[in-house]
């Protein structure tokens, strides 16, 4: 794998297939790491995108469908909306007459010892099921009013959570925080491990030395409880917590490129280089990370599921991203919290969080075997 | 090998150091302090207070302290659990950490090394897929999703078993926690020994046994000396992630372990209980990848440490 850029540029007509051809077939051929591939896909279009089609605002708060369980149906359903009209107008301080509702529509008739203030209808509308309440008819000198308006039809397919917010909106955005927190998180631990992998490898001698025994003293640091400080530290601006993480998952990288780093100084095409007077820095750039790029892609796509969960365990604490904002660990220990009373609320966060774990270690898996050379 | 393990231990050192003195500057420099209640105190007696505590010094010199008390095993008193001392608070909790680590230590170890051979042996079947897809599942599904659903299934459903406290450490107790504390670390295990166990078994040391005639069994055991050798380097850590896990764990369950002490801890800016707890961690980590280096000398011929 590690002269596959080579091959691919040049002679590879002869032969026909390069190595990373080679590689990408074999992907191909791995049936579950294709279907992640899909399925990884899917999800992220759906966090993505999904949040712009819902018709629920991720921060909406529905007093009136408060941990409703999720259902194909719309609400509210018809046999309640009796009652809902009536605790309106209570709160309206007039009586209700007679009322009846088809479909979208509802009609309702008001009445009261005093004339009644049209604008009374604000009451109606600010309930969750009823919208575009107007006035049809004036009667007994306005002690009497017939109101007609919509029956607002809303879609909860995976329910709402304790604060009546539609829950897959909150999965979706959730999600996205979740994805790019993970990434982002997996970039920076990127940049630092490679760059400080290969400068060791190639430097080699003392440099390597010093520079590889820190990374052996920071291994031996319990992580997670630094993790835990700095996001006491930088009171939970989460991007800053992330990008901390990655600053400190970073040792891993360091050691795989290293290790990389010092089988690639002895091939002919860096000595080549160094004969032509390519600098160290031309030579890290051009010759040295090109191909390092196949264990890292690997490395990345198992460390992004990683940070993924260090997160939902930081949002377990009560550490991670603060309300109105979510992430899936959030939306999971919430879940948690009433598994008694509403369980769809950890199993739907639960199965986007899994199946995307799932997908990342598959595809990383994948790519392993594809890219070994061993394996050919 | 004596030599070997002195001169570890020496090494430590340096690396506590380094752990101590970044911990305590970055608990320091944490905005916020350990007597920011909800409603300020009179400043005479915050004064009073900082001056108990020895926070009105300058912070090296507290350091220094710090680092002459702790160098004679003192690890200061709490700030927020009154009258406690972290050395008593620690010793307290301390019993029920270990217990629960090492029983779900044991309980991955054994289980994951089991479903990993059975895989390795029966490679690409259908039971092989099986096992492996249920060992992803365990990497996959958080502890914390483990424990809740756990508690629901068998405590409350089925009311089979406690659904949290500690008891007097009987197995009723600690199954549930056990288990969803075990889950992850035992399938990265299968999955170690799964791959492994393949290699050793496609080694031409264990060919040469088959052609010799073996039992099946024998050649097992010999493959398996030699799998298992990432699964050991792999129990550092394990070791650490099941520190890690227990904070969750213990707080789903509620045992009275340390888990709390670290994150509760952090919040309330205790910073001698932060500090204590670090500290005992680091030491933790340190000894078990000794005893796991160790171990590694005494399973493989080909490594010595002179």
């Amino acid at each position: 794998m590690t002269d596959a850029s080579l091959t691919s540029q040049g002679g590879t007509a002869a032969r026909g297939r390069s190595l990373s051809t080679l590689a990408l077939q074999r992907l191909k051929r791995n049936r579950a790491a294709v279907a992640s591939l899909i399925g990884l896909a899917l999800i992220a279009i759906f966090c993505f995108l999904g949040p712009f089609l819902s018709s629920h605002p991720n921060d909406r708060v529905y007093q009136s469908y408060v941990a409703v369980p999720p259902s194909l149906e719309p609400y509210p359903a018809a046999a309640t909306l009796e009652r809902t009209m009536q605790r309106a107008l209570e709160r309206a301080r007039v009586d209700m007459g007679d009322f009846s509702a088809s479909g979208t529509t509802f009609r309702v008739t008001l009445t009261s010892p005093r004339p009644i203030d049209p604008r009374v209808t604000r009451y109606i509308d600010r309930v969750d099921e009823f919208d575009d309440a107007r006035v049809v008819e004036t009667l007994e000198e306005g002690r009497r009013l017939v109101v007609e308006g919509t029956v607002q039809r809303q879609w909860f397919l995976m329910g709402t959570d304790m604060s009546g917010r539609d829950l897959m909106t909150r999965i979706m955005v959730g999600g996205r925080i979740s994805l790019i927190v993970g990434l982002l998180a997996t970039l920076v631990s990127l940049l630092i491990g490679v760059a400080w992998g290969a400068i060791a490898g190639y430097a080699g001698g003392r440099i390597d030395n010093v520079m590889m025994r820190f990374v052996d003293v920071l291994y031996s640091l319990p992580f997670v409880f630094f993790v835990i400080l700095l996001v006491v530290y930088f009171g939970r601006n989460f991007v800053l917590i992330f990008v901390a993480i990655g600053a400190v998952e970073w040792l891993d990288m360091a050691r795989i490129v290293r290790g990389q780093t010092l089988a690639l100084k002895r091939r002919e095409f860096v000595e080549a280089a160094q004969a032509l007077g390519v600098g160290t820095g031309g030579i890290l750039r051009r010759h040295i990370v090109p191909n390092l790029l196949g264990p890292v892609v690997v490395f990345m796509t198992l460390m992004v599921p990683k940070i993924i969960l260090l997160e939902s365990f930081l949002s377990f604490l009560g550490l991670g991203v603060q309300a109105p904002l979510t992430s899936w660990g959030v939306l999971i220990s919430e879940g948690a919290n009433n598994i008694q009373s509403a369980p769809y609320l950890i199993v739907f966060p639960s199965i986007f969080f899994v199946s995307t774990l799932f997908a990342l270690n598959f595809i990383g898996d994948g790519l392993r075997d594809a890219l070994d050379p061993r394996d050919r | 090998m004596l030599g070997y393990t002195l001169r570890r231990l020496a090494s430590a050192v340096p690396t506590l150091f380094i752990i101590v003195t970044v911990a305590f500057f970055l608990v320091r420099f944490a905005p916020g302090g350990p007597f920011d209640l909800e409603q300020p105190l009179a400043p005479q007696v915050l004064d009073n207070l900082r001056r108990t505590y020895n926070l009105d010094q300058p912070l090296h010199l507290q350091y220094l302290d710090y680092l002459a008390k702790l160098v004679r095993g003192d690890l200061g008193p709490s700030y927020t659990a009154l009258d406690f001392t972290v050395g008593e608070m620690l010793r307290r909790g301390l019993p029920y950490s270990i217990a629960l680590g090492a029983s779900a230590l044991t309980l991955a170890l054994v289980l994951g090394v089991v479903a990993g051979v059975f895989a390795a042996l029966r490679q690409n079947s259908t039971k092989d897929y099986a096992v492996m897809a249920v060992a992803t599942v365990g990497v996959t599904v958080p502890n914390f999703v483990v424990g809740p659903v756990l508690q629901l299934v068998f405590g409350l459903m089925l009311g089979l078993l406690p659904l949290g406290g500690w008891g007097g450490g009987d197995l009723a107790h600690r199954v549930l926690p056990t288990i969803a504390l075990a889950l992850p670390q035992m399938a990265v295990i299968a999955r170690l020994t799964r791959s492994s166990m393949i290699e050793a078994l496609r080694a031409d040391h264990i060919r040469t046994l088959r052609a010799n005639g073996l039992p099946g069994r024998a050649i097992i055991a010999h493959a398996l000396r030699g799998a298992l050798l990432p699964v050991v380097s792999y129990l550092g850590p394990a070791a650490a992630a099941l520190v890690t896990g227990s904070v969750v764990i213990e707080k789903i369950f509620a045992i009275p372990g340390v888990g709390s002490y670290f994150v509760e801890g952090a919040l309330n800016r205790d910073y001698t209980l932060v500090m204590g707890t670090v500290v005992m961690l680091a030491s933790f980590v340190v000894l078990f990848n000794l005893i796991v280096d160790l171990l590694y000398a005494a399973l493989d011929p080909r490594v010595r440490y002179d």
